[in-house]
This record gives structure tokens, C-alpha cells and sequence, in this order.
């Protein structure tokens, strides 16, 4: 059992995929940038390599910049006790991120849930609908512009003012 | 083989699918599932979820800081003081707030105490849905007791809306130390008397023994938490193994199944943790009234809070097991993003991939050993 820290970890990432970015905020969390396309793998050495062994998907969830998607993973290692953060930015509209659900059972449906609210799609995924929102909602929710329908089925969203 | 004789004798059989929910008594709140079975056995057990969200993240970014802590209650109002602290501790990480130590120590009399009180839910529920009437009426009595000191400490039942970012919002009320012995005092031996009526029940384990063993690496990798992991035997705890708040000064054992059918991680390991964690929380709270100190329960922290551009991801123990708060500021004061990772999502996962070969009658087994609160599911 061996704890890193997080800028030793990524330099690990770093030395085996080139394309990635370190990035480290004056507040929070620092976190990994990763292209859409290479999450599976760069996930995939974070769980397999001995070194760092992530075998638990904490969490993952995105947010809305307003210019990008940013589908944030968050993994601990029970193994070593560490925590690490990685990010993939992807487009607002028709964004995909490569799927982790072989990897994490977990992650499958964290994924839907991402996809639900968000928009993104992963490729890979066994069976990405929606999960908490009924499957012919119209938009998603958590985009910043997200127009909330007027009626769901012929049920009004909003009520006239009692006053 | 089965298949086959069946064919030789002329039956005629096919997949069925059963619908179980939304409105079903042992589905803990409003949960569905798609069956699929062969006669009693089930292929598969398909979740519907989503019957209880009510976009708490999408509200969060329309309410500010400090106006979203009620809602953090509606996450999990089975243990909202947890569901109250994580939220305040990750807003407190990324603002950089120091909380007094006094306030730190009521947030965890109030967050023990809720343990007790979520986990003697959960306990009881599972007996009823076992068919046991009686312990849960039991339980419920006790958690009567738990609800009248919260309520005295902060005015709510259920929804207690306790925590402030930077502290608490009441300090202890008179007597509330001597009423709280009292119950600790006459409650152990009821947790005693539990596992007479029930733990020690034949009909009650042979329910739950062997049935739905999850491994530890499958736990781990469905990301199961809580008293749901230490079920399968990995002995982990955030309070003891990633310490927040001020657990580092208590002294308290991390329970892990005890693989009485030998196959750990069944059911009952699941169950039986639940019961041995419900000592350590009243051990843990004996502790915090002898060492609470004196002094403030709420940081200085400004009305509009305006945490520094940046994020942060902090993971408390709830009663049901890792909960992660994700928040994200833009250092405005609003926040761009508020994330609740629960147990109870996860454990929701693992249930398709473990219901195969189960019994339909063992899916409201494994339901209630994985203590789902849906609300804390849809969010």
C-alpha cells in the first residue's frame, strides 16, 4: 500500500498517454483532461496498473459550461488509499465520451444518468436510455439553456398564479 | 436439462414478465422493477427508477449556497443530518472555511444519533418484509425517542435542516446531554433484545442467508458502500479511514459481515453490520459528551457566500454508506453545479446482474438488506 498524490499520479498517465493535461486550480481539486475518445483506456490503466490501482468509480457526473460539457470521473483506490480526478471535455450539442461500463459495473448507470441530463452519449454503452427522467422527456435538463416544456403529455408544467 | 425435460413431458413454458411497483409495500418508497421469470425463478430483475426525482442539482443552481441546505434533507430524509454535513463539508472545503470544533462535534452527536435512527428503519423494514411485524414496531418506538431529541435540538422530525455551512444553526438545549444518556442507557439492551426477537430467528435467516452474495470485488466495482460493502467483508470506512469532521478523536470499530452461513456477503452479513453499527454509534456518542468542548457552533461566513472558481469532490459516511458531494463554483453566489453521489444509486446498479437464479420472493430480500431509500435514488 503505497498513497501518491495526485500530481504523481498524473505524471504517471502523462509518461503513457501523451495527450493529456494536468491541470491544477488555485481552489479545489486538481484534475486530469483526457481527449473524449480515451477515457476507457486512460480508466482502464488507472484500474489496471499496479501502482495505481482505481477499483472503485466514485463518481461520474458532468457540468455545463456553457461552451463544453465537462463528463468529470472521480476514482479512489481502496488499495492504496488515493483519490484522483480526470475530465473529458466534450461538445454541448452531440458530445461522446467512450464508455467506462466494462470497466466499473457502476459506471453503467452513472452513464445513463449523465446522458439523461446531459445530453452526452457514451460510446460503448450497453443500454443507454434514460434513467430518471421518463424516456420521451423532451431536452436535457441540466444544459444551462434548457427550455422547460410548457406541457409533458398533456399535463402542464407550470400553474397560473393563484393571486 | 430442465429445459429439456420439460419439453419430453409436452409443458409448454415461456419468459413471463411480472411488474413489481411502483406502489409496492417492500419497495421502500417508489421503486419499479420488470421481472422476468421462469416460474418462481427470476432471469432478471429490470430497475425503473426516476419515479421520485425531483431535479434537486437543477434547483441547487437556482438557490445559492446557503438556500440549498433544506433540500439536501430531501436527498435522504431517512438520515438527512448526514445528507446535511456532506454538503457543508464540500462547500466548506472549496471556500476554505474552518468550523469550530464544538460545531463539529454537535454535527456528529446529530449525525450518530441519525444512524441509529435510519439504520433501526432499516433493520425493522427488512423484518416486516420478512414477514416480522413486531420488531419494527419496536424499532419505530426507539426512533421515536431519536426524533423528540432532534426535534428538540433543532425543531424538525425528519427534515432537519440542522447543519449551516460553517456549523450548526442551534447549540445543545438544556438537558439535552442527560436525555440522551438516558436513551443510550436503555437502548443498548434493546438492541440486545433485537437480536433475541429477530437476529436469532430461524425463519428470519433462512430468508436471508446465502441468499444474494455479492463478492467484495464485485461490491467494489458496482461501487456498493457503506454497511452494503462491509457486508461483503471489505472492512472500510470513510469515518475511519478518510477522516472528516472530528471522528480522528473517537475510538470506535469498523464492524464487517461475520459470514454466519459461510458464504459472506449474503443477505443477513448485510443486515447483521447494520445492527453492530447501531453499538458503535452509541459508543461514538458517550465519547463526544465527555470530550465536547466549549465555544462557537458557527463560523464566520458571510451571508452571500461566494466560494472561490474551482471545484471540489468530498465523500462522508451516511447511513447508507459513501456520499459524495460534488460542487463546483464559478465564484459567484451561485453554484454552477451540485452533485450528490448516494448509496442507494449504486446499490440500485448492482441489482439486475444479482437477481439472476434468485426467487422472486428474495428480490424484497435483497431490496431491504441494501437499505434503498428511493428518494435518495432518484434525487
Amino acid at each position: 500500500m503505497e498513497k501518491l498524490t495526485e500530481s504523481k499520479i498524473a505524471e504517471l498517465v502523462k509518461a503513457k498517454f501523451a495527450e493529456v493535461e494536468w491541470i491544477a486550480p488555485e481552489a479545489g481539486v486538481a484534475y486530469l483532461v483526457v481527449p473524449p475518445a480515451k477515457t476507457a483506456e486512460v480508466a482502464q490503466f488507472l484500474r489496471d496498473e499496479p501502482a495505481l490501482a482505481f477499483d472503485y468509480a466514485v463518481n461520474l457526473s458532468a457540468l455545463d459550461n456553457k461552451e463544453q460539457i465537462e463528463v468529470t470521473y472521480h476514482f479512489y483506490s481502496y488499495k492504496h488509499r488515493h483519490s484522483f480526478a480526470m475530465k473529458a471535455k466534450v461538445a454541448r450539442e452531440g458530445g461522446a465520451v467512450a464508455s467506462v461500463a466494462g470497466l466499473y459495473g457502476a459506471a453503467n448507470f452513472m452513464e445513463r444518468e449523465v446522458y439523461d441530463h446531459f445530453g452526452v452519449k457514451f460510446t460503448g454503452h450497453p443500454n443507454l436510455i434514460r434513467i430518471l427522467l421518463p424516456q420521451d422527456w423532451v431536452g436535457y435538463p441540466l444544459l444551462k439553456d434548457y427550455q422547460e416544456q410548457e406541457d409533458y403529455n398533456g399535463i402542464g408544467t407550470t400553474r397560473p398564479s393563484l393571486l | 436439462m430442465v429445459d429439456a425435460l420439460k419439453k419430453e413431458d409436452g409443458f409448454h413454458t415461456e419468459e413471463m414478465v411480472l411488474n413489481m411497483g411502483p406502489q409496492h409495500p417492500s419497495t421502500h418508497g417508489v421503486l419499479r422493477f420488470e421481472v422476468y421469470t421462469d416460474g418462481e425463478v427470476m432471469r432478471k430483475a429490470v430497475a425503473d427508477i426516476g419515479y421520485l426525482h425531483r431535479g434537486i442539482e437543477k434547483i441547487a443552481e437556482k438557490v445559492g449556497w446557503h438556500g440549498f441546505m433544506p433540500y439536501t434533507d430531501r436527498i435522504d430524509y431517512v438520515a438527512a443530518m448526514t445528507a446535511n454535513q456532506g454538503y457543508a463539508c464540500a462547500v466548506e472545503k472549496l471556500a476554505g472555511i474552518v468550523v469550530p470544533k464544538r460545531a463539529e462535534y454537535l454535527r456528529v452527536i446529530a449525525a450518530e444519533l441519525n444512524r441509529i435512527s435510519s439504520h433501526l428503519i432499516a433493520v425493522g423494514a427488512l423484518g416486516l418484509d420478512m414477514g416480522a411485524a413486531t420488531p419494527f414496531v419496536h424499532a419505530l418506538r426507539e426512533r421515536e425517542t431519536i426524533n423528540d431529541l432532534l426535534e428538540s435540538l433543532c425543531g424538525a422530525r425528519l427534515t432537519y435542516n440542522y447543519v449551516r455551512i460553517g456549523g450548526v444553526s442551534y447549540d445543545l438545549p438544556e438537558g439535552f446531554i442527560a436525555r440522551t444518556i438516558a436513551f443510550l442507557d436503555h437502548f443498548k439492551p434493546i438492541v440486545d433484545e433485537f437480536n433475541r426477537l429477530i437476529t436469532d430467528n430461524k425463519i428470519f435467516r433462512e430468508r436471508l442467508e446465502g441468499v444474494a452474495v455479492v463478492s467484495i470485488d464485485e461490491a467494489i466495482s458496482y461501487g456498493l458502500c457503506g454497511a452494503n460493502l462491509r457486508g461483503s467483508g471489505l472492512k472500510f470506512d470513510i469515518r475511519k479511514d478518510e477522516p472528516y469532521s472530528v471522528y480522528s478523536e473517537l475510538d470506535f470499530e469498523v464492524p464487517v459481515g461475520i459470514c454466519a452461513s459461510g458464504r459472506g456477503g449474503d443477505c443477513f452479513d448485510r443486515y447483521y453490520v447494520r445492527i453492530l453499527e447501531m453499538y458503535e454509534s452509541i459508543k461514538i456518542l458517550y465519547q463526544c459528551f465527555k470530550q465536547i468542548p466549549e465555544g462557537d457552533i458557527l463560523a464566520d461566513v458571510p451571508r452571500k457566500l461566494r466560494p472561490p472558481k474551482g471545484e471540489a469532490f468530498v465523500r462522508i459516511e451516511s447511513a447508507r454508506g459513501d456520499m459524495g458531494y460534488w460542487v463546483v463554483s464559478d465564484g459567484t453566489d451561485m453554484p454552477v453545479r451540485v452533485h450528490c453521489r448516494t448509496g442507494s444509486f449504486a446499490a440500485m446498479g448492482i441489482i439486475e446482474s444479482l437477481s439472476k437464479g434468485l426467487m422472486i420472493a428474495d428480490l424484497v430480500a435483497v431490496i431491504g438488506s441494501f437499505d434503498i431509500v428511493a428518494p435518495e435514488v432518484d434525487r
